[in-house]
C-alpha cells in the first residue's frame, strides 16, 4: 500500500518532524515504512502493515498512530469533507446512530427504499442518491494524489470512491441509480442466480453469498465486487452511493469460494469502521458533486442493525489494570516501568475513552470503532508496549527454574550421522512426498499410505512411506548434471497408514552411485555394492547386538540377485542392493545406482554398543594363508562357519585375502573362484609351537577340502 | 682367514647353495671366531665407507648399490647366502648380528646418497610437494542440520530442553490452539498442505501438513506443567509455489518460555543475548511491533548486518540491518486453550493467565543458513547435488 505525506499531514496540521523522521518513527511502531520516495509535495510511502491492522492501511489510518506518537491533534474527518449533509433520514447522528431501524424494513418515506433482509450479514446499509451527474475525468485533488500515488484514473465517480477507500478504508460503490428497479434489498443470493460482475466474469451464486439486490435481480456481491450491469458509465445521469458494513465471515467466505481478492473484501472480512460508512458516504457524495455536478436528493438513508451495533461499534467496555501491564511488559530502560500515565495516555491517543473503575490503576476501557481487533485486555497491553516503543524496553533475562529433559534418542541421531559422514557419505534432504507409482513399488503395501488433498503436483500425491525413492532423486539429480560420484544418506521422517490416521516413523536411506572400486575380493562391477554394505556394517557395528546379512525378502525396487537384507537380533533391521534395471531406466539413470534403506526408528530406540575392551596377548601371532579353489556356489559364509566348527581356540579369526575368477576359465576353472583364506593364530598364554600350528593347518586344509575346495600348490 | 680376492670367481659346484655359476664377490670365510669376524667386519665397513665417499655422481651411486645390495652379486646377499648358511650354529648368531650391523650401515648410507641425488633419473626421491595429498573423503554435514544444531544448542545452554513434535499434525495443535480460529483471514497467511480425505472429521480433527513448529508449544504444555523452557527444530511445509527464496519445505526454530513473571523484556533479553552468542557478541538487535496470532505483544527482531557491521552492504539491502525471527508474548487465548485441552484430557488447567505469562519465538533455518553461506537458491539445499554440498566440507 502506497501513503502520500502530503495527504497525511492534511490531517495532520500541527505534525512536528520531516517525512524521515515520521518514517522512521512509525516503523518502530509497527506500521512500517518499507520504502520512501520522493514525489511532487513530499513522499509516497510504500508501506508494510500488518494484517490485523486493517484499520491503519489508509492515509487517515496513518495520521492517527502519526497524531497518537506525537501527542498532536487529528482533524476530525467531518472537517474533512465528511460531514453530514440534509439531515440525515431518520438517526440524528450519523457517526453514533442513536436509533436503529427495530425491523430492518424500508426507511421513512423521503429516503431512497432501502430493506436489510439478511440481518445477521449486514450491520449497517447507508445509501445516497445524486441526480443529474456529468460522468468526465477526475479533476483537482483526485487526479493529483492519483497521479503522485500511481492509482489508476477510470472516471470521476469511481475515482472518488477509490479516493474514499485510500482516505479513510472505507469501501463504498457508486450504482447506476436507472439500473435499478424498485428498492435496494440486502439479503443471501438464491442458488444459482447469476450475475456479472465488474471484472466482467459471471458468477453462479450460493445461498450463502450476499448480494445487494434490487426489487428484481442482484446488482453486486457485496462487499467484494460491484456488478457489471449497475455500474456508472459515461452515459450514467443518476447516482445511488453505498457505503455499509459487511459481516467479516461472510465477506471472507464469498471472497474464497469465487476466488475474488478485492479491496473491499480484504477491508470487510478483517473488520471495517462501523461508524465510517455514513462518513464515507458524505464525503464521496461531497466530491462526486464537486466533480460531476448533479443534486443531493433526499437525506443519507441509513439502516443500522441495532444487534451488530452491539457487538462492534457499542461493544462494551474493557476492564484494564496497570498491574498486568507492568506483569506482561517488565522493565523499561529508565527504569520505572511502564505507569498509569503512559497507559492513560497513549490508549487516549488512539481513540480510546478510559474511565477509573474502583482502584486505582484499573480502568473501564471503551474502545474506539475501527478498532475491531482491540477485543481482550492483552490488547490494549499490546498497544500500550507499540506506542511506546520496543525500542525503550530493557533487555533482562529471566532467571531458571526448572530442568532440562533430554530427547531420548540424541546420541543415537548423532552416532549414525557421524558414522556415515565418516565413510563419505554427504546428508542430503529429499522431497517429502512421491508419486503413487513410486509408493507402490518403495513402500510396503501393506502398511498402507497417505494422499494429499492438495498435492503440490502430480508427482507429489503421497506422503512418502520409504526415503529410497526420494533418493533416487537426488542420485538421478546428480547424474544427469554429470557428477559421477555420488555418496548420500538422508535422516527423515517416513509416513504409512491412511488417510484416517498416519503413522510416522524415522528413517534413513543410503544411496551411492559411481567411483566405485575393484579390491582383492571384489571385481569393480560389485564394488558399490560392497561400499555400501560395508557402511552398513559400520553403521550397524555402533549398535549393540549381533548383525547378520541375508540375501531373503528382497523388496521389488531391488535388481534380482544384486541386493540384501541386514538383520539386527535376527530381526530386519536393511535393505540394500542395486536399483532395479527396470526402474533405472525409467529414471534414466546412466550408472549402477545401489540404494539401502535403514529402519533408523528400530536404530534410534537401541543402546549405542558400548566397547569392552580385551587384554592385548603378549604372545606373537601367527598367521597361515591358505590357497583353495572353490566351486562357485560355495559361499564365504560356509568357509567361515567351517573353520568356526574346527573349534580351535587359538584361531584369532580367518578373513578372505584375495578372491580371483577367470571369465575365460583359463587360471581358474570355469564355474569357480580362487580365495586365498588368512588364519591368524594366537594365543592368550603361551607361545605357540610349530607342531600345533602344523596340526590346525592340517585341519583348516581338511575342512575346506570337505567343503569341496582344492588346494592350489 | 682373509683373503683379499674381490670378485673371485668360483665353479658353483663348489658350492652346494649355488645352482649355477656366478662370480663370488666376498672374501672366503673359514674363521668363525669372534674376533675373525670382527676383523672381517670391519674390514668390510671400511672397504665400503671408502667407496661410498668416492661415488660422487648418480652412476657411482647406483654402480655402489648393486655391489653391494645388487639382488644376484650383492655382497650382501653373497655373505647371506653363503657365509650364514655355511656357519657353524654356534657361531651363527654372532655372524647374524654383524651382518645386521653392516647392513643397516649400507643401508643408511644408501638412504642419504639417494636423497642427495635421487636415483636414476634424479627426481624419484624428491617428493613434488605440490601433488594432491591421499584422503579418505569425508561426508558433508547438510548446512541446514548443521545451522539448525548450532541453534539449537545455543538456547540448550541457556537452560532450554529440546522438544520434537510430528511432521502430520491436526487443525487444533496447528491453528486452533494457536489462536487461529476457523475461517479467520490469519490462516491464509500459511497456505495449507491437507492430508485427503478429511471433510468427513470436525475440523479440529482434520489432518495436514504441519505448517510451522509451534503445534510443538501446545503439545508440550499438555504433557508440562509451567516453568516451560523448550527449543523446537523441526520440518514445516507450506503449498508455496517453490523459487529462489521459497520452498514448500523449509525448517524452523522454535522457542517456548513459560513461567510467573516472564515479561516481554525478558523476551527482549533473551534473544539479544542468543543474537550474540549465534552471530558474535557485536551483533545488535532491535524489535519493531508485528502481528502473530498466537502472540501478543507481537515482534519482528531484526540484527545487525552480519556481514558490514551495520554500515549498509548489498546483503543487508543497504539498510544495515537483516530481519531473522519473529516473536512475542503468548497469548493469553494460547494458555486457555490449553488450559480447556487438559481438562477434556482429566489434567488440571494449570495454565492460569492471572498468574502465569510466557514468550515464544521462531525462525527460519533455511533463511539463516543462505544468510551465512551465501546461499541464493533455496532449492539447492533440497537437491542433494554434491557440487553444492562438497563446499561445506
Amino acid at each position: 500500500m502506497n501513503i502520500l505525506t502530503k495527504w497525511v499531514r492534511s490531517y495532520l496540521p500541527e505534525l512536528p518532524v520531516d517525512d524521515r523522521q515520521l518514517a522512521e518513527d512509525l516503523t518502530l511502531r509497527g506500521i512500517a515504512v518499507e520504502g520512501e520516495f520522493v514525489v511532487d509535495g513530499g513522499s509516497r510511502f510504500e508501506m508494510d502493515i500488518t494484517t490485523n491492522r486493517v484499520d491503519a492501511m489508509n492515509h487517515y489510518g496513518v495520521a492517527r498512530e502519526a497524531a497518537a506518537i506525537y501527542g498532536v491533534a487529528l482533524k476530525p474527518l467531518e472537517k474533512c469533507g465528511a460531514a453530514a449533509i440534509n439531515p440525515p433520514s431518520q438517526n440524528r447522528d450519523a457517526q453514533h446512530p442513536a436509533k436503529a431501524d427495530p425491523f430492518g424494513m424500508t426507511t421513512n418515506e423521503d429516503g431512497f427504499p432501502v430493506q436489510i433482509e439478511a440481518r445477521d450479514l449486514c450491520g449497517r446499509f447507508t445509501a445516497r442518491v445524486i441526480r443529474g451527474v456529468k460522468v468526465g475525468a477526475s479533476t483537482g485533488l483526485v487526479a493529483e494524489y492519483f497521479e503522485a500515488l500511481g492509482q489508476k484514473q477510470i472516471s470521476a465517480p469511481v475515482d472518488v470512491t477509490n479516493f474514499a477507500w485510500l482516505a479513510m478504508g472505507q469501501p463504498t460503490h457508486a450504482f447506476d441509480l436507472d439500473k435499478i428497479e424498485g428498492g435496494i434489498v440486502v439479503r443471501r443470493a438464491r442458488a444459482g442466480e447469476r450475475l456479472q460482475l465488474l471484472d466482467g466474469t459471471e458468477r453462479t451464486l450460493v445461498g450463502d453469498d450476499l448480494v445487494v439486490a434490487d426489487e428484481k435481480k442482484p446488482l453486486a456481491l457485496a462487499g467484494v465486487m460491484g456488478g457489471w450491469d449497475s455500474r456508472v458509465t459515461d452515459e450514467t445521469k443518476n447516482i445511488l452511493i453505498e457505503a455499509a458494513w459487511f459481516d467479516p465471515a461472510a465477506i471472507r467466505a464469498s471472497s474464497r469460494r469465487h476466488g475474488l481478492h478485492t479491496d473491499a473484501s480484504h477491508r470487510f472480512e478483517r473488520g471495517a469502521d462501523f461508524a465510517a460508512a455514513a462518513l464515507a458516504n458524505n464525503l464521496v457524495t461531497r466530491m462526486i458533486v464537486k466533480q460531476c455536478g448533479g443534486d443531493v436528493v433526499g437525506p443519507l438513508v441509513d439502516v443500522v442493525v441495532a444487534e451488530v451495533a452491539a457487538k462492534t461499534v457499542d461493544r462494551a467496555a474493557i476492564r484494564l489494570s496497570v498491574s498486568e501491564v507492568r506483569r506482561h511488559l517488565g522493565a523499561t530502560l529508565d527504569g520505572k516501568g511502564i505507569s498509569a500515565e503512559v497507559v492513560e495516555r497513549f490508549l487516549t491517543a488512539l481513540g480510546c475513552t478510559l474511565s477509573p473503575a474502583g482502584d486505582a490503576g484499573v480502568y473501564d476501557v471503551t474502545l474506539p470503532s475501527w478498532r475491531l481487533d482491540l477485543e481482550r485486555e492483552i490488547d490494549l497491553i499490546e498497544e500500550v508496549a507499540r506506542v511506546f516503543g520496543y525500542d525503550k524496553f530493557a533487555n533482562t533475562l529471566p532467571t531458571f527454574t526448572g530442568s532440562v529433559i533430554e530427547l531420548a534418542h540424541v546420541e543415537q541421531e548423532r552416532a549414525i550421522r557421524e558414522t556415515l559422514r565418516a565413510l563419505g557419505f554427504s546428508e542430503a534432504i529429499s522431497s517429502t512426498f512421491v508419486a503413487a507409482g513410486e509408493a507402490e513399488l518403495f513402500g510396503r503395501a501393506k502398511s498402507g499410505w497417505v494422499a494429499m488433498g492438495n498435492p503440490l503436483s502430480a508427482e507429489a500425491g503421497l506422503l512418502r512411506p520409504s526415503l529410497v525413492p526420494g533418493m533416487a532423486t537426488l542420485l538421478a539429480h546428480n547424474l544427469h548434471r554429470d557428477v559421477g560420484e555420488v555418496r548420500l544418506f538422508e535422516l527423515g521422517t517416513v509416513f504409512t497408514g491412511s488417510t484416517a490416521k498416519v503413522d510416522e516413523a524415522a528413517g534413513l536411506a543410503i544411496g551411492a552411485t559411481g567411483g566405485a572400486v575393484a579390491t582383492a575380493l571384489h571385481g569393480a562391477n560389485d564394488g558399490l555394492f560392497y561400499e555400501v554394505k560395508g557402511a552398513i556394517e559400520a553403521l550397524l557395528a555402533k549398535f549393540s547386538g549381533t548383525v547378520t546379512f541375508d540375501a531373503r525378502e528382497p523388496p521389488a525396487w531391488i535388481e534380482a540377485g544384486r541386493g540384501a537384507r541386514a538383520l539386527l537380533d535376527g530381526a530386519p533391521v536393511a535393505w540394500f542392493g542395486e536399483l532395479s534395471s527396470a526402474e533405472a531406466q525409467r529414471r534414466k539413470l546412466r550408472l549402477t545406482c545401489v540404494l539401502g534403506e535403514v529402519s533408523s526408528a528400530l536404530l534410534l530406540k537401541r543402546p549405542l554398543r558400548s566397547p569392552v575392551v580385551r587384554e592385548l596377548s603378549r604372545f606373537q601371532a601367527v598367521e597361515r594363508d591358505f590357497s583353495f579353489v572353490f566351486p562357485n556356489d560355495v559361499r564365504w559364509e560356509s568357509i567361515a562357519a567351517a573353520l568356526a566348527g574346527l573349534g580351535i581356540d587359538a584361531m584369532q579369526r580367518a578373513s578372505p585375502v584375495e578372491i580371483f575368477r577367470d571369465a575365460k576359465g583359463k587360471a581358474v576353472a570355469a564355474g569357480h573362484y580362487s580365495a586365498l583364506v588368512r588364519v591368524v593364530f594366537q594365543s592368550d598364554e603361551r607361545t605357540l609351537t610349530d607342531e600345533e600350528i602344523g596340526d590346525w593347518s592340517g585341519s583348516v586344509v581338511r575342512a575346506l577340502t570337505e567343503l569341496g575346495g582344492t588346494q592350489r600348490v | 682367514m682373509l683373503q683379499d680376492v674381490p670378485k673371485a670367481v668360483i665353479e658353483s659346484g663348489s658350492l652346494q647353495f649355488f645352482q649355477r655359476r656366478l662370480f663370488l664377490a666376498i672374501p672366503e670365510l673359514t674363521d668363525y671366531s669372534e674376533s675373525s669376524l670382527d676383523r672381517v667386519f670391519a674390514q668390510l665397513e671400511s672397504e665400503f665407507l671408502k667407496r661410498a665417499q668416492s661415488a660422487i655422481d648418480p652412476d657411482a651411486v647406483e654402480a655402489l648399490r648393486l655391489e653391494w645390495l645388487g639382488r644376484k652379486q650383492g655382497r650382501l646377499g653373497q655373505m647371506s647366502a653363503v657365509w650364514l648358511k655355511a656357519a657353524p650354529v654356534e657361531a651363527k648368531k654372532s655372524l647374524g648380528v654383524r651382518f645386521n650391523r653392516l647392513k643397516a650401515l649400507i643401508e643408511a648410507e644408501r638412504g642419504a646418497t639417494d636423497e642427495m641425488f635421487g636415483l636414476h633419473d634424479g627426481s624419484t626421491r624428491s617428493l613434488d610437494v605440490s601433488l594432491p595429498g591421499i584422503a579418505r573423503r569425508l561426508g558433508v554435514e547438510h548446512p541446514l542440520v548443521k545451522t539448525m544444531a548450532e541453534i539449537v544448542s545455543v538456547f540448550q545452554r541457556m537452560g532450554y530442553s529440546v522438544g520434537l513434535g510430528p511432521e502430520v499434525e491436526t487443525d487444533f495443535y496447528n491453528f486452533e490452539a494457536l489462536n487461529f480460529p476457523p475461517n479467520h483471514p490469519a490462516r491464509d497467511t500459511q497456505d495449507t498442505l491437507v492430508v485427503a480425505e478429511q471433510d468427513g472429521k470436525p475440523l479440529r480433527e482434520r489432518l495436514l501438513m504441519r505448517t510451522h513448529t509451534s503445534p510443538v508449544q501446545i503439545r508440550t504444555m499438555l504433557e508440562q506443567a509451567p516453568p516451560v523452557r523448550i527449543v523446537i527444530p523441526g520440518k514445516v511445509h507450506r503449498n508455496d509455489a517453490a523459487d529462489a527464496t521459497h520452498s514448500p519445505v523449509f525448517h524452523q526454530v522454535e522457542g517456548l518460555c513459560v513461567g510467573t513473571d516472564i515479561t516481554f523484556s525478558d523476551l527482549k533479553g533473551t534473544l539479544d543475548h542468543a543474537m550474540k552468542a549465534f552471530f558474535g557478541s557485536a551483533v545488535k538487535t532491535r524489535f519493531f511491533p508485528s502481528f502473530f496470532p498466537f502472540t501478543e505483544p507481537s515482534a519482528d527482531v531484526q540484527i545487525s548486518c552480519i556481514f558490514c557491521g551495520g554500515k549498509g552492504c548489498r546483503k543487508c539491502k543497504h539498510s544495515g540491518w537483516i530481519e531473522l525471527l519473529g516473536c512475542g508474548m503468548v497469548d493469553p487465548a494460547v494458555f486457555e486453550a490449553v488450559n480447556q485441552r487438559r481438562i477434556e484430557l482429566g489434567r488440571e488447567p494449570v495454565y492460569d493467565t492471572r498468574k502465569v505469562s510466557g514468550f515464544a519465538f521462531g525462525m527460519g533455518v533455511d533463511r539463516i543458513a543462505m544468510m551465512k553461506y551465501g546461499i541464493s537458491d533455496i532449492g539447492l539445499l533440497y537437491s542433494g547435488d554434491m557440487r553444492f554440498l562438497g563446499q561445506f566440507g
